[in-house]
């Protein structure tokens, strides 16, 4: 409910503003509802919001299990890490842009640079989150399923998969808001359709009533994918935890 | 020169430890073990008993196979499955008393009916439960029936009973002596309270302290389950000078 009461304040807030100030480069919530609504029904916005949708998740998807698999490894093995580990901080290091510059000129101005430069991008992130996640796996844990005979599918089930699970969510929650950012200046700079196609051509024709409600159309769509399937997957995680008291 | 080889069926236990040492933090070796050799017949129950400290789990760990760093050889029976109940019952918290030992189970088995178990246990009510919601006592239940579910060949017990209280451990005990009777398992058990190995085993090992060795083995003569109260108690002291003797008698190191 506090929410809902803190959104609310915002929007008034917003409201009162555009009011006063009555220009053309801060429209009101009003104007930035019937923009989006027409946008909806001539089609527009939803075609862009599908494309941009699409490349979110293929990179995301993508670094999750390149960051995954390379975080398990790095956190079990030293030797691993230990190769690893400077390439890691350079991809750290590495602006975006640069990366998303790299592929352009690399790969091509194409769908297949767009969705391997976010991922890149995302990637480093995950492997420190899941290299952390491994190297606190339970040590007595693996003793006993080595004394129990465990095969590597119970292990990887019953073992490593529920003491992973927190770092999995913190690494898809962080993962899903960086990627939408990323995937925006991707199609800003090289894509003829999505989100950031529209805004930059909307930055170009100082047009703040598109730039607005596409922001905000894409930022609620984001919201939902987060608290109905991201919240979700946590909580059934976490059954077997005990509520702190 | 290490080896952990499998024997036929109805093998004894064998242990022999030349050497264990690990290097310690500041960097210095510690030895751990040093020349300790064990035989336990099958089907029987021993028991090694030591001052804590003595290396004792060291010696668990080097049987179950979780430690191939020492020097020495290790054979164990039968088709060599492993029962082991450690120190602190090592239960997945994500997963129930009853997925938690079914886990355990070979794929094969993993259906099999456990209701005899579990009551004797007395899990029965508990099944359904995680094992962040058990009191220690049950928690340490559920990890002997994990054991025991499995059908082992060969079982190792670390301090399964330590932390409970009295009455609690008394009664696992009874329920542990039950079981060990009916599967006639070969069982080490490793503690540091005498009464409760002299309740519980056939054979009992004492232990020096660091580098650990056999200061002296004793066969108890009066069968297990027969032992009164007071056989215990008499049996105890008589091993609390036995030892006395045996350390006096190899003199200062």
């Amino acid at each position: 409910m506090t929410k809902v009461y803190s959104l609310a304040v915002l929007i008034v807030a917003w409201a009162v503003t555009a009011a006063l100030v009555q220009s053309r480069l801060l429209p009101g919530p009003l104007t930035i509802g019937t923009t989006i609504i027409a946008d909806i029904r001539s089609g527009e916005l939803p075609f862009h919001m599908a494309c941009t949708l699409g490349r979110v998740i293929g990179s995301f998807a993508i670094a999750m299990l390149l960051g995954i698999a390379a975080g398990y490894a790095m956190g079990r093995s030293k030797t691993a890490d230990r190769y690893a580990d400077p390439w890691l901080i350079v991809l750290i290091n590495m602006p975006a842009l640069v990366t998303i510059i790299f592929a352009y000129v690399w790969i091509g101005l194409n769908e297949t640079a767009a969705i391997l430069a976010v991922a890149v991008n995302k990637l480093p992130n995950v492997i420190v989150v899941m290299r952390e996640g491994t190297r606190a796996l339970d040590p007595d844990i693996d003793d006993m399923a080595k004394v129990f005979q465990f095969t590597a599918f119970k292990r990887i089930r019953h073992i490593v998969m529920p003491q992973l699970a927190p770092y999995l969510a913190a690494s898809s929650r962080s993962g899903l808001s960086i990627v939408w950012k990323i995937v925006l200046v991707v199609e800003l700079i090289g894509r003829p359709n999505g989100v950031g196609f529209v805004l930059g051509s909307a930055f170009s024709l100082f047009d703040m009533a598109s730039i607005l409600s596409y922001a905000i159309c894409f930022i609620v769509l984001m919201l939902v994918i987060e608290s109905l399937l991201v919240q979700p997957l946590e909580r059934r995680a976490n059954r077997w935890r005990r509520r702190p008291a | 020169m290490k080896d952990a080889r499998t024997a036929g069926d109805a093998a004894p236990l064998e242990l022999r430890i030349d050497a264990k040492s690990y290097v310690s933090a500041d960097g210095k070796r510690v030895e751990v073990v040093r020349g300790l050799e064990l035989r336990l017949e099958a089907g029987s129950f021993g028991a090694l008993i030591g001052p804590s400290g003595c290396g004792k789990t060291t010696i668990l760990r080097i049987a179950a196979g979780l430690d191939a760093d020492f020097r020495g050889q290790i054979l164990t029976p039968g088709a060599g499955r492993l029962g082991m109940v450690f120190q602190e019952p090592r239960l997945l918290p994500w997963r129930t008393v009853e997925d938690n030992v079914r886990l355990a189970l070979p794929v094969d088995r993993s259906g099999v009916d456990l209701a005899d178990l579990f009551d004797t246990l007395g899990l029965g009510s508990h099944l359904a439960q995680y094992p962040g919601e058990l009191s220690l006592g049950l928690a340490r239940r559920a990890a002997i029936a994990r054991a025991f579910a499995i059908q082992p060949d060969f079982l190792l017990l670390d301090e399964p009973f330590v932390s409970l209280d009295e009455a609690v451990a008394a009664r696992l005990r009874d329920e542990l002596m039950a079981l060990t009777t009916r599967t006639k398992v070969t069982t080490l058990l490793v503690t540091h309270h005498l009464e409760e190995a002299v309740q519980l085993a056939d054979r009992l090992f004492f232990l020096s302290d660091r580098p650990t060795h056999v200061i002296f083995e004793k066969a108890l003569s009066l069968p297990r389950g027969t032992r009164s109260k007071e056989d215990i108690a008499s049996i105890s002291e008589e091993m609390r000078s036995l030892v006395a003797q045996a350390v006096t008698g190899a003199g200062p190191r």
